[in-house]
């Protein structure tokens, strides 16, 4: 206790000396939970995204899907599995067919994914409602705002698709943009179109058939129903976690350099004050402390300059940090545009964990690098230390 | 050793490695300080005059012979035990004063208090007591350098002071102050010396000093030339 009110004097004493390296370590600590905060925050938003409007509660795949494989798809098709089509039957699962075409906005040929979807669906989020109310003639499309944009259709606007059906025949007809979606999801907007199941199955000459169905997030997965495989939302989102992973492990690399900066404030500040306060040292020998004791209070005052860090981080760093995982930093542009899957307002998330793994962190690192210059006193002889001479 | 002696010393031998030899600041030095004493060690620069207040103080070892100071022989013991020795029963005053620059007069005189451990009102007291002594009740919230010489000189004296050792090192106290300042810094200790019977021993080669010591030993090349006892010293006869 004596030695915490002593570096507590020694520190508030050196004025801004102290100040400097507290505001940086407290610099430190904030941009280490933000960043880690921001790349968690990253992870959930997509996780959400994904399972709102892409995933659900899950899918079951056709035994041939591959979504890695394009080559796939030409026989990734079949009609449901009973166990899978009760959950249909019940709503609590939404068939999707896909295969591959063309369209040709403004007569120029853009290879696509046709999906076919129930548009009564309630599983996912995507505004399908709108296919059910096309009275016309053509083929009705839902598209998302990105490829709105990149092909340049508009409601309204029609455009050839071209297929091949189940026999392999090339076979055409007029298509209709019905709605645009803005989705942040790139995976559901870019380089696909959406069309009323039924008519794709009649288009495709596949009754009944799909590629993969989504569950609702209140329904339980089967375990790979009439040979189809099961894929959990963990396993759909897996490469996501692991650039998500990548990415933590490269920014752990500025947060080390971070942590060296404020680590070598300190520790100059530490070594300089050791020079500076031989005499001091002395003095303190003298005045009865052992060197024991000198090294603890050295060591106490460099561990103190992490805890006021901290005070001054939550001081500053609290309302900034509040105000990132409930309003969210608003992006400037549309990623789903650029084909990257972000939302519009980055949302941090900040564990319990990541405020105690930095708070032990950056004590643990401040306090050692006040140790090993205070070590050093140990090796001074007090004689030397009174008079202020150096070695 | 004898109740009425706080340091004695016996055969004191002390070298210094010099190159590849050493060089020897005392030699053979023989001698007991009693309670109550105030002694001074005069001699030129280079005499061992420090050397001895140092050993005495058990910040720096012997090479050869004996040392007990207040009952404690210091020959093998370790850093801690000698710390527990100066925190309880040894006052230092210094000839640069050696000031804790960023502690006011108060937390200055205050930290030897704190060191042992000691009840923040007890301190307080104390603390209060010494700085009336020495006549700094109005300074108690200054730093260092908001302080003349004398004024730094006043502050150690009271840090040195106010646990009551048995026994206080002062090393050249008057070397950095004018002749009033120095007078009235000795006046200060003489009073201390006889209100609390600390034993004093200081090391100095100052005029103005030795008018004040009830005993001088003379140091030349490490060795006691003289040791002179004197019943009235001068500062008595100016009265």
């Amino acid at each position: 206790m004596i030695l915490f009110k002593l570096a507590l004097r020694n520190l508030v004493g050196a004025g801004t000396r102290t100040w400097l390296n507290v505001t940086v370590t407290s610099i430190t600590f904030v941009l280490i939970i933000f960043m880690s905060g921001l790349y968690q925050g990253m992870f959930e938003s997509n996780k959400r995204l994904m399972i709102e409007t892409e995933i659900g509660g899950g899918t079951y795949w056709h035994p041939a899907y591959d979504p890695k494989d394009p080559f796939t798809l030409e026989d990734s098709h079949g009609v449901l599995p009973t166990e899978i089509a009760e959950q249909v039957i019940a709503g609590t699962g939404m068939p999707v067919l896909i295969t591959q075409g063309s369209i040709y906005p403004e007569g120029r040929l853009r290879p696509v994914l046709i999906k076919g979807i129930p548009p009564e669906q309630q599983v996912v989020t995507l505004p399908t409602g709108i296919l059910s109310t096309y009275a016309g003639e053509a083929i009705p499309v839902l598209i998302g705002a990105g490829m709105a944009k990149t092909t340049k259709l508009r409601v309204g606007d029609t455009f050839t698709a071209r297929w091949r059906d189940a026999r392999g025949t090339y076979d055409a007809d007029e298509a209709e943009v019905v709605s645009i979606m803005n989705v942040e999801n790139f995976q559901v907007d870019q380089g696909q179109i959406w069309v009323p199941l039924e008519r794709l199955q009649r288009m495709l000459e596949m009754p009944d058939e799909a590629t993969y169905v989504v569950v609702s997030r209140e329904t339980s997965l089967l375990a790979n129903p009439g040979g189809w495989n099961t894929m959990s939302v963990d396993a759909l989102t897996e490469d996501f976690r692991r650039i998500m992973l990548t990415g933590q492990a490269s920014m752990s690399i500025m947060y080390l350099i971070f942590l060296a900066l404020a680590a070598m404030g300190i520790f100059n500040s530490q070594v300089l004050s050791i020079f500076r306060r031989r005499k001091e040292i002395g003095t303190l020998m003298a005045l009865g402390m052992h060197r024991g004791r000198v090294i603890g209070l050295f060591t106490t005052e460099g561990g103190l300059h992490s805890l006021l860090a901290l005070i001054l981080a939550a001081l500053y760093g609290g309302p900034f940090l509040l105000w990132t995982a409930t309003r969210g930093i608003p992006l400037p542009i549309d990623y789903a545009e650029i084909g990257m899957l972000l939302d519009q307002r980055m949302v941090s998330v900040y564990p319990a964990g990541l405020f105690v793994g930095t708070t032990l962190l950056v004590t643990f690192i401040v306090t050692i690098v006040s140790y090993l210059p205070a070590r050093k006193i140990a090796k001074m002889k007090p004689t030397e230390a009174i008079s202020g001479r150096t070695n | 050793m004898d109740d009425n002696h706080i340091v004695e010393i016996r055969d004191l031998v002390k070298n210094y490695p010099v190159g590849g030899g050493h060089f020897t600041a005392l030699r053979d030095v023989t001698t007991d300080l009693v309670v109550g004493e105030f002694t001074g060690l005069v001699g030129p620069s280079g005499s061992g005059k420090t050397t001895l207040l140092n050993i005495i103080g058990g910040l720096d070892a012997p090479t050869e012979g004996s040392v007990t100071v207040l009952d404690m022989p210091l020959g093998g013991k370790n850093h801690k035990e000698l710390a527990h020795l100066r925190r309880e029963g040894i006052g230092f005053i210094f000839q640069t004063f050696n000031l804790l620059p960023v502690y006011t007069v108060f937390e200055n005189v205050e930290f030897p208090l704190l060191l042992i451990g000691m009840a923040a009102d007890e301190r307080k007291e104390l603390v209060d007591q010494a700085l009336e002594w020495v006549g700094l009740t109005d300074k108690v919230k200054s730093r260092p350098a908001q302080l003349s010489g004398g004024e730094c000189q006043r502050v150690a004296i009271a840090r040195a002071i106010v646990k009551k050792p048995k026994l206080i090192i002062a090393d050249e106290p008057t070397a950095n102050l004018d002749a009033k300042n120095s007078h009235n810094i000795m006046q200060i200790l003489v009073h201390l010396n006889q209100e609390l019977s600390t034993s004093f021993i200081f090391a100095t080669h100052d005029e103005k000093v030795m008018g004040y010591l009830t005993r001088i030993i003379h140091l030349i090349d490490g060795r006691i030339d003289e040791d002179e006892h004197i019943s009235e010293p001068e500062y008595r006869k100016g009265k």
